[in-house]
């Protein structure tokens, strides 16, 4: 059976393994869920008890969109890698698939939880959150997708990480700030830009540097993987 | 050229303190390696070196007889049943067997592993999730996820942790079948755990 297919597609079912597996976990136990969900209710709340009827300038309510974003991340994202090493299902993982496989099933599934939590934050921040308006959808579409996907690729590699560290809850945000910083500058300016009415093409340079940093980031962190997860 | 496992000089240490060193070792196909030692001599990270889970610090672990492997086969050669292996909790027996197989990159065989599954008496429990299963039926299953894919080197750690009598029988059935098509590795303090062995590595004298 195994001997006819080949590597790439052993792989690819691999990858797709993990992911499935990290999905229905999620499912059947709500950990990184409930934790992203609760986070992000709970802050809109605070922002809108802080707000009263007042309004805030499109600058301040896009930077706070992304501080609740970020935040939420912070508390779920670093699940998927912190779980198998809190039950010892991560030298299960090693025995038996390659690194790159773990990697790829991880972003994968950080990927799809991080695209949930930013439409549910953006979807809960534009209902209730007065002043929030976007003037040029196809920039804050644009900047949500590259947003996720960026956040997603850097919190993987950051969770697998810390993960094997004794203090994981600190460290995790610590040591992501540093390194989300371009990312969060970024995206902040870019739904600045479109809350600001901005056309498509003055955001063209924050979505070059966007894509720069994810493929930065992913190419690096293939490189980097299986020194973080084998020892 | 007949299966052989191997080690060269093997050591490992942590930070500085030094686990073992200069572990030669040789087992081939249709023998049994033991590996002795007290508590603490470095038998699990033996085992886990053997394995390829962790990397030595000095020394090298060569198999030879096998041709020219990808990773997945590579990974596929060894079977290990140890205390610290663990298993996804909130999936049933059969779907942690299924997901075993797509992780090694294959499509899993629900007929065969019923078989496995029955072979280990946890058929009744095949559905059940795994977070109900006592640690006996834990270790069963662990036999049923580490023979799944045929390995040619079966490792076992502590081979008769929390098995009741019945239990053990079947682990001494697995283990003379495994000589008989491959190698067997067995780490153990308890000489009684094991039918017999060919070479012998003693961990006391290692570190």
């Amino acid at each position: 059976m195994s001997a006819r297919e080949s590597v790439a597609a052993r792989w690819i079912r691999a990858a797709l393994a993990v992911f499935l597996k990290d999905w229905r976990s999620e499912l059947r136990t709500r950990y990184a869920m409930s934790a992203l969900v609760m986070f992000v209710v709970t802050t809109i709340s605070i922002i809108l008890f802080s707000l009263g009827g007042e309004g805030a300038s499109p600058e301040v309510l896009a930077g706070m969109l992304w501080v609740v974003i970020f935040f939420a991340a912070m508390s779920g994202l670093s699940r998927t890698f912190v779980m198998e090493e809190e039950r010892g299902t991560g030298m299960t993982l090693q025995l038996m698939t390659p690194s790159g496989a773990v990697f790829a099933g991880k972003l994968l599934f950080n990927l799809a939880l991080g695209a949930g939590l930013t439409l549910l934050t953006v979807v809960l921040y534009a209902l209730f959150i007065n002043g929030f308006v976007v003037r040029t959808l196809s920039i804050f579409l644009v900047t949500i997708a590259l947003g996720s996907i960026g956040l997603a690729a850097a919190s993987t590699i950051i969770a697998a990480i810390i993960a094997r560290a004794n203090t994981k809850g600190t460290l995790y945000p610590v040591l992501s700030f540093p390194i989300l910083l371009p990312l969060l500058m970024t995206v902040i300016n870019a739904t600045r830009l479109a809350a600001d009415g901005a056309p498509f093409s003055e955001a063209a340079g924050e979505f070059q540097v966007l894509i720069s940093y994810i493929v930065v980031v992913i190419t690096v962190s293939t490189m980097l993987f299986d020194y973080i997860w084998k020892d | 050229m007949a299966l052989q496992l191997s080690t060269h000089k093997l050591g490992k240490s942590f930070n500085r303190r030094i686990v073992f060193r200069d572990v030669d070792a040789h087992v081939g196909e249709g023998e049994t390696l033991m590996i002795a030692g007290r508590n603490g001599a470095g038998k699990s990270t033996l085992v886990k070196i053997l394995c390829g889970v962790l990397s030595p610090s000095q020394g090298r672990v060569v198999v030879e007889g096998t041709g020219k492997l990808n990773e997945f086969d590579r990974k596929g050669l060894f079977g290990l049943v140890a205390p610290y292996l663990q298993v996804y909790d909130e999936f049933s027996a059969m779907e942690n067997l299924m997901l075993a197989a797509s992780l090694r990159g294959e499509r899993g065989d629900r007929s065969v592993y019923a078989g496995l599954l029955t072979r280990v008496v946890l058929e009744p429990n095949r559905a059940d999730p795994v977070h109900g299963f006592s640690s006996g039926m834990k270790q069963r299953l662990k036999y049923a996820l580490a023979l799944a894919h045929h390995p040619r080197i079966l490792i076992l750690d502590e081979p008769m942790a929390n098995l009741d009598a019945d239990g053990m029988a079947i682990v001494r059935t697995i283990m003379r079948e495994q000589r008989s098509r491959g190698i067997l590795v067995v780490a153990t303090n308890d000489p009684a755990d094991i039918d017999a062995h060919e070479q012998k590595v003693n961990l006391n004298e290692r570190s």
